[in-house]
């Protein structure tokens, strides 16, 4: 049985990783903003096979908090082995180039508030010389495209984010995964138009119990936008510029 | 901002525009049918014709949550966008099963109660909605109310088999079966014509499970020629319920593999193959699900999809009544791939069930320039015998028939009438078939 703390609880990513956790028997501690939605996820999770649920709700923008909500599930379980970070929000790309303020709280949202998490929960695992770090990052992190740059350069910075802690943590046997999923589809993406490249929830989170059970570095879902991104990374900028991506 | 997706029911026919609405709470299904005008639930779109299609599909993907499980009871509660498979993963292995279950684990509990499915064993167990405790309902006017034989009667006997025109089911609770193994012990008959069959199956009428695979190739003398199959759940061999995903069908195949020759090839094959009152266990999964081994099995009908076609004839007459449909059937040159032929019980009281007592005959047949033709002529003879024709499965029936065939659909649509559902709740099947 493993202490599993997943921090944005409800996001359909998250919740189907925590149901795969559930039927092996392991203990889970879910972080939330939406009270009712959670307790609803949390008594899901118990019938199917978690030995212990216990939910936390907090506005993770509130990083003041942070500490308190890493020593309440530390707690809670006795101990925490794998952190999963899945909370974020999809930002709308055409708002935010309006407004200063949207595109900065969703930088917050989808950036700053997991490196002040990450920050944290590193310094835990690295004493204690133990655990997996597992956030959930995007393909949209790789390069900055006109459609979506806020939400996407958000993901770029907790990927190179993860990239140098993984190097740090290393040494202390602490293993940090990231996550790199293409389209998925969730609630967040309902506004989407869904063709042959977009993947179920389920289907995504198998992969990231696997990256975590072997200890993965980096991994795309599926694996296909490996070969995408590597390719849209490869077009020189003065052809990119040009495109409509 | 909104956008429209093509979506059809399981036999790729028809194909209708639609909103997807996805709601990812009870609160917010309330919300939506506040707002929108007119719409229809959908779970897993398992039904095979154009009942789940809609200009707005309200669905049901994300409400799937487990509510309460009570182990010594057996009384479950879950959110209606359950699927039975995800039920059968936490059940089975804690000694219970599904009280009826139909031949797919890919159907939710809300789409199970909509459709008022049946099973191996509705000769003794009747329908789904007999197992069904109570249930919440979204009515249109977005208040949420629960229907249970007892409590708003009316709404429950509407709902249960009245394919989601009664409001959108939040959540269910039903009563489980206990069982011992998760194995089946099946004994196999092979009946060498129609009338055969109806005698083993009168024979096996105590048998708990079953059902036959019918040859509807076979011609004269061998007319109706079947491979029974009887089980009980076993009382030994763990609990496992070894499920495994689906090998999927990755694209449409062009539908002229499935021509007469593969057919006759494979129903020949499988008549041969079987062995005469041979006894076995055989695990839970293949046993019921034989199809949910393959993923998307209705791609290899093709692009242009399939019709399935369920009819049920009264028991008098049964075997003559049976030979002529069977021979109008191969008259037309329909062929259809797999066909199961089964025993019914006794009707139930709600509005829209499909069985009643006597014989369901379940087909499938690819779609051509003739098939609907040749199923409306089914269906006339199927109205002549005093039978009908399964709502889950219907993608043509024509107004008159279905009127005809279901008397109660005029108190059907009072309870609609009364629950505030008209105008609220509406499928491309219910306008096809005059309901308001």
């Amino acid at each position: 049985m493993r202490k599993i703390l997943i921090i944005g609880g409800t996001s359909a990513i998250a919740e189907h990783c925590a149901r795969i956790w559930a039927a092996r028997g392991d203990e889970l501690y879910l972080v939330a903003r939406n009270e009712e939605r959670v307790q609803t996820i949390a008594a899901d999770l118990k019938i199917r096979g978690a030995a212990q649920v216990t939910t936390y709700c907090t506005n993770l923008n509130d990083m003041d908090r942070h500490g308190e909500l890493l020593d309440a599930a530390d707690i809670a379980m006795s101990g925490i082995d794998i952190v999963l970070i899945a909370h974020g929000t999809l930002s709308n790309q055409k708002s935010c180039e309006q407004s200063v303020e949207e595109t900065l709280a969703e930088i917050q949202t989808n950036a700053l508030s997991t490196i002040s998490l990450l920050t944290l929960i590193a310094n835990r695992f690295e004493a204690k010389k133990e655990g997996t770090i597992c956030v959930i990052s995007s393909v949209a992190g790789d390069r900055g495209r006109a459609s979506n740059y806020v939400y996407g350069s958000s993901k770029a910075m907790v990927t190179a984010f993860t990239s140098g802690l993984r190097q740090r943590l290393h040494k202390s046997n602490v293993a940090v995964v990231t996550i790199k999923p293409g389209f998925v589809d969730t609630p967040m993406t309902t506004e989407f138009k869904k063709g042959l490249l977009w993947v179920k929830p389920n289907a995504v989170a198998m992969k990231i119990i696997h990256a975590i059970d072997k200890q993965k570095n980096e991994v795309y879902v599926p694996t296909f936008w490996c070969a995408v991104m590597m390719l849209i990374r490869a077009i020189p900028a003065g052809l990119f510029k040009r495109l409509k991506l | 901002m909104t956008f429209t997706t093509t979506i059809s029911g399981w036999g790729n026919y028809p194909k209708h525009e639609a909103q997807l609405l996805t709601p990812s709470s009870c609160v917010s299904i309330q919300a939506e049918i506040r707002q929108e005008k007119t719409l229809i639930a959908r779970g897993m779109g398992r039904s095979y014709g154009d009942s789940s299609n809609a200009p707005i599909v309200l669905q049901t993907t994300y409400c799937d949550h487990f509510i309460e499980l009570d182990y010594k009871t057996g009384q479950l509660t879950a959110e209606a966008g359950i699927t039975l498979r995800e039920i059968l993963k936490v059940i089975v292995p804690r000694g219970w099963f599904l009280p009826v279950t139909p031949g797919t684990s890919y159907v939710t509990l809300g789409g199970a109660i909509a459709s008022d499915v049946h099973g191996k064993n509705h000769h003794i167990a009747g329908t789904f909605g007999r197992h069904v405790k109570s249930m919440s309902i979204v009515l249109g006017t977005g208040e949420v109310v629960k229907a249970s034989p007892v409590d708003n009667e009316d709404l429950f006997r509407a709902t249960c088999g009245g394919m989601g025109l009664t409001g959108v089911i939040i959540s269910a609770t039903i009563q489980l079966i206990p069982i011992r193994s998760s194995l089946i012990k099946q004994k196999t008959i092979k009946a060498n014509c129609i009338k055969a069959a109806y005698e083993a199956f009168e024979e096996n009428s105590s048998s708990t499970y079953s059902v036959a695979w019918i040859d509807c190739l076979a011609k004269g003398k061998s007319l109706g020629r079947s491979v029974l199959t009887f089980g009980e759940h076993a009382e030994s061999g763990g609990l496992e319920l070894g499920m495994r995903d689906p090998i999927s069908v990755p694209f449409y195949t062009p539908s002229a593999l499935l021509n007469s020759v593969a057919m006759k090839t494979f129903n020949g094959a499988y008549w041969n193959k079987e062995k005469h009152n041979k006894t076995q266990m055989v695990p839970l999964m293949p046993y019921f699900y034989p199809l949910d081994a393959i993923g998307s099995w209705n791609k290899l009908y093709g692009k242009s999809g399939f019709l399935q076609y369920q009819f049920v004839i009264p028991k008098a007459d049964g075997v003559t009544n049976m030979r002529i449909l069977l021979a109008e059937i191969a008259k037309n040159g329909e062929r259809s791939f797999l066909a199961v032929l089964k025993q019914f019980g006794k009707a139930n009281d709600n509005f829209l069930s499909f069985p009643t007592e006597g014989y369901t005959l379940a087909l499938d047949f690819k779609l051509t320039s003739s098939t609907i033709k040749t199923l409306h002529r089914l269906d006339d003879l199927v109205v002549g015998m005093g039978g009908r024709v399964y709502l889950t499965k219907d993608a043509v029936m024509q107004e008159a028939t279905f009127k005809s065939t279901y008397p109660k659909w005029e108190a059907f649509e009072s309870v609609r009438e009364k629950y505030g559902a008209i105008g609220k709740f509406s499928s491309a099947q219910s306008k096809r078939l005059g309901l308001a």
